[in-house]
């Protein structure tokens, strides 16, 4: 199998956060959505693939190649969207693009065009005067107009209302008719996930909690509801994480037909969605 | 064709498209040797992930309901018709054990099961 990009145990130090080890990849032709909280590491981890940091060890592959060995060609193949869109805030949009698309051999300047026109950006304004919506649009506008064979995007739908943001995101699934093409975008706006995205990666203070495509995720992961006496010892390993109300406990499990067949009738098992497992990995009384 | 996908219910995504694409195929209304749309296409149109209908298409595939051609597409199957006579019944079994084991548990014995019947089978049109 290509893969888009494959990493392996990837490791950045900061001051007061680590990113611990992580490994995972993206089979090419396909959407992984990047979640965790704010300042679980998904942009740490972005900025590494993109070599806009320095990693303390690990190994990164872009297109099968050392990314930072082959980093000129990497780029040009790679369409990148960052969470708050920078450009010289003094140039209008028109000489941006003119800029941006000397970088690329397959820039397509009907596509751009025709981008622009569909987002209603003003191509003679300077970028400073944009608000933070249209920001994005016309980053997102630059990032789609070279035939990029990867997207990456840095939570690219936080400011965008929920037209646009559908929008956005029937578009990516437009671009993945073609077999080629793949997408990795972080974001902690979940139902943006729950359709579109094939695999879901989830990052948790610095640490890989699961890589899986998302109807594992949804099979795999629930939430049990019951008694206390779900909270045997015995029982424990079953769950990732708990929360106790005065009317009984609610747990997160990560192996929701192994818990159906140890925990007797009395208890209720609903599916985790992706905004449960944030929230239960975020307050759970413990992690196992 | 036409595919539609509830949310709410707690059958999995592939499985709601795997079993409306098999009714159609049963029905007739999807005809042998028709084109069905790509699983990207079809992903995209349902806005759900290219791996869920990878996964739909696949056991339809294993049960042999269609054939993909690759490099040019999937296609609804030549159904071969005793099969296909075998499928019907094994639908309508199946409804029926239901019926029966409910029947059973309930007391109710064959005479009485077999007027219902009847009764029923005159009564629909």
């Amino acid at each position: 199998m290509d893969y888009a990009f494959e990493i392996h145990g990837l490791r950045k130090e900061y001051k007061g956060f680590t990113l611990k080890d992580v490994s995972f990849s993206l089979p090419q032709g396909f959407i992984m959505g990047l979640v965790g909280l704010n300042g679980a590491g998904k942009t740490t981890i972005i900025k590494l693939v993109l070599n806009l940091v320095r990693r303390n060890a690990g190994e990164v592959k872009v297109f099968g190649l050392d990314n930072l060995k082959a980093e000129a060609e990497i780029k040009s193949r790679i369409g990148f969207v960052h969470e708050t869109p920078s450009f010289f805030e003094d140039i209008s949009l028109k000489d941006i693009k003119a800029a941006v698309s000397l970088f690329y051999e397959k820039w397509d300047e009907k596509l751009f065009r025709s981008l622009i026109a569909e987002f209603g950006l003003p191509l003679e304004k300077k970028f400073k005067k944009l608000s933070h919506g249209m920001k994005m649009k016309f980053s997102l506008a630059l990032a789609l107009s070279h035939d990029a064979d990867f997207l990456i995007l840095d939570e690219p739908t936080s400011g965008l209302d929920p037209v646009f943001r559908r929008e956005l995101l029937e578009r990516l699934s437009g671009l993945m008719q073609n077999e080629r093409k793949s997408v990795l975008f972080s974001t902690h706006i979940t139902s943006d996930l729950e359709r579109t995205a094939d695999y879901i990666t989830f990052i948790h203070r610095g640490e890989l909690l699961f890589s899986l495509p998302k109807d594992e995720v949804r099979d795999q992961w629930g939430i049990v509801k019951g008694g206390k006496e779900i909270l045997a010892e015995s029982h424990r390993k079953l769950f990732k994480s708990l929360r106790e109300t005065s009317y009984g406990v609610e747990a997160l499990t990560s192996d929701i037909s192994e818990a159906r067949r140890v925990l007797n009738s009395g208890v209720v098992i609903d599916k985790a969605s992706i905004e449960d497992i944030m929230i239960f990995m975020d307050k759970g009384e413990f992690h196992a | 064709m036409r595919i539609i996908i509830s949310n709410s219910s707690p059958d999995p995504i592939y499985e709601q498209i795997n079993r409306q694409i098999k009714a159609q195929i049963i029905s007739g209304d999807l005809a042998e040797g028709e084109a069905l749309p790509s699983i990207r296409k079809l992903a995209q149109e349902l806005q759900i992930s290219v791996i869920t209908t990878k996964r739909a298409y696949d056991e339809l595939e294993r049960e042999g309901f269609i054939n993909t051609v690759s490099g040019k597409g999937t296609y609804v199957a030549v159904q071969n018709q005793e099969l296909l006579k075998e499928k019907k019944m094994k639908i309508v079994e199946e409804k029926l054990a239901e019926a029966v084991s409910e029947a059973k548990m309930l007391g109710i014995g064959i005479g009485q099961l077999k007027d219902m019947l009847l009764l029923l089978y005159k009564e629909v049109e």
